[in-house]
């Protein structure tokens, strides 16, 4: 167990209340209809799956029920930035383009 | 989103004195009055159940001006910052989300709550009478905490949870929103469905240091 901070909650709360919802920055086509069925099962089904720094989405779902966005080292487990939906991550590695 | 404030029909959900309804709160089977014990000054957790309390679920941006409206109405300035709770005679308004609150007072005043805020409240906001979904369990004495340490991972130390700190949270499997009332008071706003699970759980974490039922 670790403990998160929410940035909606302002304090570090245990995982337990928590869930990671996947890859985070995934936005959504414009317009789906000109996309390849390539470009759209990338779009919707393949996902990043670095080793170290990875941009997660979760939710508070057991407080304040609220999206935000983690950076997190896949490989020691390392929180290294939390911020709100919408804005964009400062921790970013060299290979990764957000 | 429409600005008519007539668009939704409310009803008052509690039913009047002439009509042949009882109101059973969540741990009516229990019985909670016979099984009172005014007399065990020794227990180190006394429980009580603030049952059929009305509770309404404002939901608002807090940038929007129906937050002062809300104010007005109220009589009370909702409490922006998180984690925090106002509390003015029987009216408790708990931060849940930066736009999310719960409002609770007694059950015969919520209908004109409610109808206050659909009159006055025009704008992009919801509001949700979940009075029959919840209940409030209080919770007081010198082992309360030690009791809700079993239960709930939140840090619940003097410096961390003062007086008047609200958090939703896990609560044993379940949820709940705590609040602390006072020095060693608590109150738990649980929902309905797990009433009785927690109120089982809560006589089992209390057993060592011994539990009271208070009226």
């Amino acid at each position: 167990m670790f403990h998160i901070y929410c940035p909606h909650c302002c304090e570090h709360r245990e995982e337990e209340e928590f869930h990671v919802k996947g890859q985070a920055h995934i936005a959504r086509p414009v317009d789906p209809e000109a996309l390849s069925d390539e470009e759209w099962g990338n779009y919707l089904y393949f996902r990043k799956n670095p080793r170290g720094l990875h941009h997660e989405l979760w939710v508070h779902n057991a407080g304040c029920r609220k999206f935000f966005n983690v950076t997190r080292d896949t490989v020691t487990y390392e929180i290294k930035e939390v911020y709100k939906v919408g804005e964009q991550p400062s921790v970013v590695s060299p290979a990764d383009k957000v | 989103m429409s600005e008519t404030n007539s668009a939704v029909a409310i009803m008052n959900q509690v039913p009047g004195s002439d009509a042949d309804v009882r109101g059973e709160s969540p741990l009516h089977h229990v019985g909670l009055a016979d099984i009172t014990d005014q007399s065990n000054g020794d227990a180190g957790v006394v429980f009580s159940e603030a049952g059929l309390l009305g509770h309404l679920t404002l939901r608002c941006e807090p940038s929007s001006p129906l937050i002062a409206v809300a104010q007005t109405i109220l009589g009370i300035a909702l409490p922006l910052t998180p984690l925090t709770s106002v509390e003015q005679g029987d009216l408790v308004v708990r931060w849940i989300a930066p736009d999310e609150w719960l409002i609770s007072l007694p059950n015969d005043q919520v209908f004109d709550l409610e109808t206050r805020f659909r009159a006055e409240m025009n704008g992009h906001h919801s509001l949700v009478n979940g009075s029959g979904g919840m209940t409030v369990y209080k919770l007081r004495g010198r082992h309360v905490v030690d009791m809700l340490k079993k239960s709930t991972p939140v840090d619940l130390h003097d410096s961390e949870f003062p007086v008047g700190k609200v958090v939703s949270t896990v609560f044993a499997k379940s949820g709940a929103v705590i609040r602390r009332t006072g020095e060693s008071e608590f109150e738990l706003v649980v929902r309905r469905s797990f009433a009785d699970y927690i109120w089982l759980w809560i006589q089992d974490a209390s057993q060592e240091y011994g539990l009271a039922v208070a009226s």
